[in-house]
């Protein structure tokens, strides 16, 4: 059997996650790697696949269910086990942060799973990165629309200039020592109560 | 000879309500400790220590992190993203004798109480037993899990498919306390019924939707499926067994070794949180604190309903109060008596996940650490009686096929159950 025989299942309810995930394994060589979203008859799944290597999220409240899947397989010739290289905890933790974790089926040398699982690791890393990215610049931009209102309120209550308004919102921040758009979000609250 | 506290270097200031300033203890760093944990409300002693001050008095805060699974919470504590975790009294035991599927060697010094569990059927799987067998309303644990057997075999007889039932997790309380009552009415539970495992959140959801017909998990989730009408209690955890111990507070042997002052600190904070949990009058507080999103996240009438340990069995108005429903501190509840690992050893073996070795019985006892809890909390917070001591031989502590654990005869223990696995292995072997 070839490196790139093996049987891979990924399980991520994330669904994007896991095509980026999919996608990883394939540009590797993986041909064999099918991708389910839920958990649902996932025993069936397993009995009919038979996968080599089985990648989960750990935010799936189901991996107790896996557990007791992998108790029941102890009794039947293809025991699965968690992937835990002990001489490599750095790399196991690196997955448990990430928020990923593999079983392999017994026999299966570490060596072929590790890439597998390290490629697993910076995929999902770059997509929670991703996601903290997306989050942050949401934000900025709510925090921009809230700067607007404020000035505009500025402009027509006390005459200002467009600049004037933007150099009160800031010299008042730096006075107070508070970020602009906080600055922002109170006048826009005060007006609120005032008109 | 309690441990004197040193005085926490971050609260000179005399009425300063904020937590002390990370203590440090030269040699053991920073004493913030992060706590796995899953929403129940045997997570209560940890929750309390960390919501009303217990833990800050120690100079310890506690940063608790809310999990999904306990396969997470094991792995967490392994890799070190934990420093403790709440955990299910099992989970140690099974971690020292090498079972599932990353054992990592983990012990406890400290249990979170006895009690919250019970045994759910849904209302559809009830009513068959009362029409088939003339059960009544007030029928005990045992009667219900005999009327249940017959069913069981009214439905082979006549070629149904036999009920699908769950629990939490292969080494939980719940497994070995549900098959303990499905045995006890004769019920084999690995050929008779379906035993799968469901998360404790989706288990009234799922007995709704058909997918499971009854199920073993802690509270509050019973009296959720009760209320909502689409289950019926038929036992609680104190009709199996009353001294069985349910969550304990789990760490790393080799972190408790490197942290002797954290962990006696640790266990003196939890001790107090444990004896306040246990006064009722504080019950309010504490069903507010475990309504939060933070925590729980149920409603706050079903967790004072919980902690009061009244009962609604079905949504017909049929109730039951339980007396000490949830224990978290009187009757030593918090004493990692290691006869107690070797009871739920006993059941491991009895189900097969385990054999019967000399080697086994050492790891097993190994797991639970009586010495860490009198290091911190000293002679006086002592039971009398040993910390191998035979269980369930007094009125009040009946299992409730009126067997008498002697850890000191385990394989006759094992072998004198009428239902068990048909590979049990009382011999010295070893197959993990």
């Amino acid at each position: 059997m070839s490196r790139l025989d093996l049987t891979i299942l990924v399980i991520d309810e994330n669904t994007i996650r896991a095509s980026i995930i999919e996608e990883g394994l394939r540009e590797a060589g993986h041909a064999r790697v099918t991708v389910i979203h839920e958990v649902q008859g996932v025993a069936r799944t397993i009995e009919t696949l038979r996968p080599d290597v089985i990648i989960i999220d750990l935010e799936n409240p189901n991996r107790d269910m896996m557990e007791h899947l992998f108790q029941l397989t102890r009794t039947v010739g293809r025991p699965i086990a968690m992937f835990v290289d002990r001489s490599d905890t750095a790399s196991i933790e690196a997955a448990v942060e990430a928020g990923v974790s593999a079983y392999i089926v017994d026999g299966l040398k570490k060596e072929r799973v590790k890439p597998i699982l390290d490629m697993a690791v910076s995929r999902f890393n770059a997509f929670n990165r991703l996601q903290r990215e997306l989050a942050e610049a949401k934000s900025a931009l709510e925090e921009r629309k809230v700067v607007e209102r404020a000035k505009g309120i500025l402009m027509k209550m006390r005459g200002l200039s467009e600049d004037e308004a933007f150099a009160l919102l800031r010299q008042t921040a730096m006075n107070e020592k508070k970020k602009m758009s906080e600055i922002a979000q109170s006048v826009v609250t005060a007006a609120g109560l005032l008109m | 000879m309690r441990v004197q506290a040193a005085p926490p270097t971050g609260r000179q200031k005399a009425g300063n309500s904020n937590p002390p300033a990370p203590a440090r203890i030269a040699s053991e760093g920073p004493r913030i400790l992060r706590a796995g944990f899953i929403p129940l409300v045997d997570a209560s002693v940890l929750i309390a220590a960390a919501e009303f001050g217990f833990a800050r008095k120690e100079g310890i805060a506690l940063d608790l992190v809310k999990d999904v699974s306990w396969a997470n919470v094991r792995d967490r504590l392994a890799f070190r993203q934990f420093d403790i975790a709440h955990m299910l009294s099992p989970m140690p035991v099974a971690a020292m004798l090498g079972l599932g599927s990353n054992p990592s060697p983990t012990i406890t010094p400290f249990s979170l109480g006895c009690g919250g569990n019970a045994i759910t059927l849904s209302t559809r799987l009830f009513d068959r037993m009362c029409n088939e067998t003339g059960l009544s309303d007030h029928a005990s644990a045992l009667e219900n899990a005999q009327a249940l057997a017959k069913v069981v075999r009214n439905m082979k007889e006549r070629g149904e498919q036999p009920p699908t039932l769950g629990m939490t997790y292969p080494f939980s309380s719940h497994n070995y306390e549900f098959r303990y009552w499905l045995a006890a009415g004769g019920i084999d539970p690995d050929r008779d019924v379906k035993l799968v495992v469901v998360p404790p959140p989706l288990t009234s959801d799922a007995l709704a939707a058909g997918a499971i017909d009854g199920f073993c998990v802690g509270a509050p989730w019973n009296m959720v499926a009760s209320e909502r009408g689409v289950g019926r209690i038929v036992a609680a955890k104190q009709d199996i067994w009353p001294s069985a111990p349910e969550k304990v507070i789990g760490m790393r042997p080799e972190w408790a070794e490197s942290h002797p002052e954290t962990v006696s600190r640790l266990i003196v904070a939890l001790d107090a949180a444990a004896r306040w949990c246990d006064r009722a009058e504080n019950h309010d507080a504490l069903a507010e604190a475990l309504a939060d999103q933070r925590y729980i996240a149920a409603p706050i009438d079903i967790i004072r309903h919980v902690l009061a340990g009244e009962f609604n069995l079905d949504a017909r108005g049929n109730r039951r109060v339980i007396d000490r429903y949830f224990s978290f501190h009187a009757g030593f509840a918090n004493y990692p008596r290691p006869s107690q690992a070797l009871w739920i050893f006993s059941q491991m073996i009895r189900w097969g996940q385990s054999t019967l070795s000399e080697q086994n019985m050492k790891m097993a006892a190994s797991a639970y650490r009586p010495d860490l809890y009198r290091l911190a909390l000293g002679n006086e917070a002592l039971p009398d009686n040993a910390d191998i001591r035979i269980e369930g031989d007094e009125d009040g502590d009946r299992f409730m096929d009126g067997h008498v654990f002697d850890p000191a005869g385990m394989a006759a223990y094992v072998a004198g159950f009428a239902v068990k696995t048909t590979h049990v292995t009382l011999a010295s072997g070893d197959d993990i």
